[in-house]
């Protein structure tokens, strides 16, 4: 991908996302945090588009910026007294080095490894092509994740219940 | 020769053709073409060409649809509505706009500023957004998506996080109890809507707008006249999305003051209500893109300019949900979601059933399109009336408490009352 | 200047580090949960780079697998709020120093 539309998108999305991730990290309020989390999930639906998967981007709108920080928000309601200001544990300082050595290692394998690239480019519809492979060759899985679904809305709502 | 358009014809690709103003457009990317400037311009233009466009459409529609509907829901509730601002209140709109500029804009004390500012100016993101994918013309659409309709149902989740936010920033209790009344209302009228708009993309095998609007157009109908369960139900969800009476209870003025804008004041409450206009324009040209046919009216859109078409029927569907406005009582929140999940969702489950059903036949059996549909048209829109007939009475919701069954004269009263039981001739009482 | 496979798998494990970051080092449970959360996007964001750049039969397998991992992922957040709500209504507190009864 080397037109200037493509690269330009690229750093301001990925701006977005490694920098709302580390606001994420940063900011002193667990709500703002929710906030933050929101747009890096945008960003990251940014990125899916710019991979061309424009099913999973609007399915990441769709589902993490539209659901997931409602059931956050939820959690964070319904635990008034507990502390909300991000704080860190103990563990926080020495974490560091520990993620900065996984995060060396891994992008040390993904830079060095020899990927066999493929030329075709884009695709131009992903949205059909996944539904017949999640109904022909992934049907057990879907079915599975459906089966998953259901334990845990009911695992939820029985677990809450004020009984 | 520029007057071949008044004969009949489809829209040419010429810029003065108005009868697709996306021509106009296409005229004016070939003159930067043709001057010679960098590859990304064209796109550029295009692109903000389309956003002023929607974005002056809308304001411009809202302002006039507040004054049309005072009027409307006035007339509906027999009494005369703003007639003082101007000839006919025709400036109350303008009335409204300077008052709410000028108003003070207080802020909570412990309200959570950073959302508390964010709140209005978020509200307006999904209403204007969704726009891009809904075509105006052939050649009118920001962005024809190819998953147009899926963006559709994303952008109107992010609603619910927006609103969310405006109620909790506020420092105010019933501001989070209506805000959590709301995003409950909301996310049980997502699935509806969903399933609802599913039975379409059934019928249309794609996702994308255009091809919602072309396949319509080579069938020579309607949606609505194959899937009339599903355009009332995203109807009544599509109230609920924008909270509109008869579900508007977020902001419902007799009970919680205004819900989750109430700390609002000012440009800031402005806001929460101009999202409501567009997002009621959102849903109407949804609608009126996936149900009525979009911007075609069997071979008018050569005469008449498709937008003009779209606008036409956008206005003319806003119109019902302004009768909803002022004729139906609002409902309450348990009674709103004891309907959807209960009622709606289950119907709108075999709908979907029975719209694949059709379809399979149909593909599988290789029939015409003009024999199949009319059968199809007819089978839904009775099996519409049957499901929505008897699952409601299966659910109990057609069963009045009291019923009245015939007048009774009382001799020793004189007055008439409506027996809840059955009484003797003459006016006995049976033992119990 | 291109964008090539690369920039995506950094991209992928930048988000990867901060959000282990956040599982290890926050002390609020649903801190934790969101730290979660930014690892399964950060795997989504470096499936869907290989399903893209990378030669295969099938290339959008990738994408099917992100679409497990999006169903899992919410329904593991849903089950894990539940969880930390039921831990508060017990002890009233989300702190996970404090939620320390099987240490011995």
């Amino acid at each position: 991908m080397d037109d200037s539309g493509s690269v330009v998108a690229f750093w301001t999305l990925a701006a977005l996302t490694v920098g709302s991730a580390l606001m994420v990290v940063a900011v002193r309020n667990l709500v703002h945090a929710v906030v933050y989390l929101i747009l890096s999930f945008v960003g990251v639906a940014g990125i899916f588009v710019l991979l061309s998967a424009d099913f999973l981007a609007v399915a990441q709108v769709l589902i993490y910026a539209g659901a997931i920080p409602v059931l956050i928000i939820f959690a964070i309601m319904l635990t008034p007294r507990a502390a909300r200001d991000n704080a860190e544990t103990s563990l926080g300082l020495p974490a560091l080095p520990l993620v900065g050595a996984l995060l060396a290692t891994i992008i040390s394998i993904a830079v060095v490894t020899d990927w066999p690239e493929a030329t075709r480019g884009g695709f131009e519809e992903t949205t059909s092509v996944i539904g017949e492979a999640l109904l022909s060759t992934y049907v057990l899985p879907f079915e599975i994740a459906s089966v998953l679904l259901l334990a845990a809305m009911l695992g939820a709502i029985i677990l809450v219940r004020e009984d | 020769m520029p007057f071949d358009w008044l004969r009949a014809g489809p829209p040419l690709a010429e810029w003065w053709d108005l009868r697709d103003l996306g021509n106009a457009v296409g005229g004016l990317l070939g003159w930067i073409d043709d001057r010679g400037g960098p590859s990304w311009l064209p796109y550029v233009v295009s692109g903000l060409i389309g956003i002023v466009g929607i974005l002056l459409w809308s304001v411009f529609s809202q302002l006039f649809f507040v004054w049309a509907e005072r009027r409307l829901v006035a007339r509906i509730q027999v009494r005369l509505g703003p007639n003082r601002a101007g000839p006919l209140g025709l400036l109350q709109p303008v009335a409204d706009a300077l008052k709410v500029l000028t108003k003070e804009m207080i802020t909570p004390r412990n309200a959570d500023r950073l959302l508390f500012w964010a709140s209005p100016i978020l509200v307006m993101v999904p209403a204007l957004v969704v726009f891009a994918v809904l075509p105006f013309g052939e050649r009118m659409v920001l962005a024809d998506l190819n998953v147009g309709v899926l963006f559709v149902i994303a952008i109107g989740s992010i609603n619910t996080i927006v609103v969310f936010m405006a109620g909790w920033s506020s420092s105010n209790k019933f501001s989070l109890l209506g805000a959590m009344r709301t995003v409950a209302m909301l996310i049980s009228y997502e699935l509806v809507q969903v399933l609802a708009l599913l039975a379409v993309v059934v019928f249309t095998n794609s996702m994308r707008m255009g091809a919602i609007v072309g396949w319509q157009d080579d069938f020579n109908t309607w949606i609505v006249f194959v899937q009339p369960l599903a355009l009332l139900a995203y109807i009544f969800a599509g109230a609920v999305e924008i909270n509109r009476t008869p579900t508007d209870i977020a902001e419902a003025e007799s009970e919680i003051v205004a819900g989750y804008h109430t700390e609002y004041g000012g440009i800031r409450w402005g806001m929460f209500q101009l999202a409501e206009y567009v997002a009621g324009f959102a849903i109407a040209a949804i609608v009126v893109t996936m149900y009525l046919g979009g911007w075609t009216l069997w071979g008018l859109e050569e005469w008449v300019p498709g937008w003009l078409i779209f606008l036409g029927k956008l206005y003319g569907f806003f119109f019902v949900f302004i009768w909803m406005r002022g004729t139906l009582p609002r409902l309450r929140v348990d009674q709103l979601m004891g309907f959807a999940w209960k009622y709606l969702l289950p119907l709108l489950l075999v709908n979907v059933l029975l719209a694949g059903l059709e379809v399979l036949i149909w593909q599988e059996n290789g029939f015409a399109a003009e024999a199949v549909l009319p059968a199809f048209a007819v089978a839904n829109w009775a099996l519409a009336v049957v499901l929505v007939v008897g699952w409601g009475q299966v659910l109990g919701h057609l069963r009045p408490e009291h019923r009245a069954k015939r007048p009774v004269l009382v001799k020793e009263v004189g007055a008439i009352l409506y027996e809840p039981y059955p009484l003797r001739p003459g006016g006995s009482v049976p033992e119990a | 200047m291109s964008v090539g496979l690369e920039h995506f798998l950094v991209l992928g494990a930048v988000l990867f580090a901060i959000g282990i970051y956040l599982a290890l080092t926050k002390r609020n449970a649903v801190a934790v949960l969101m730290g979660i959360e930014l690892m399964f996007n950060a795997v989504n964001v470096t499936f869907v780079a290989f399903s893209r750049f990378v030669e295969s039969a099938s290339p959008l397998t990738g994408h099917v697998f992100v679409v497990f991992i999006i169903t899992v992922a919410a329904a593991e957040a849903a089950v894990a709020l539940a969880l930390a709500v039921l831990v508060y209504r017990n002890r009233e507190t989300i702190n996970i120093d404090e939620i320390n009864l099987l240490k011995w």
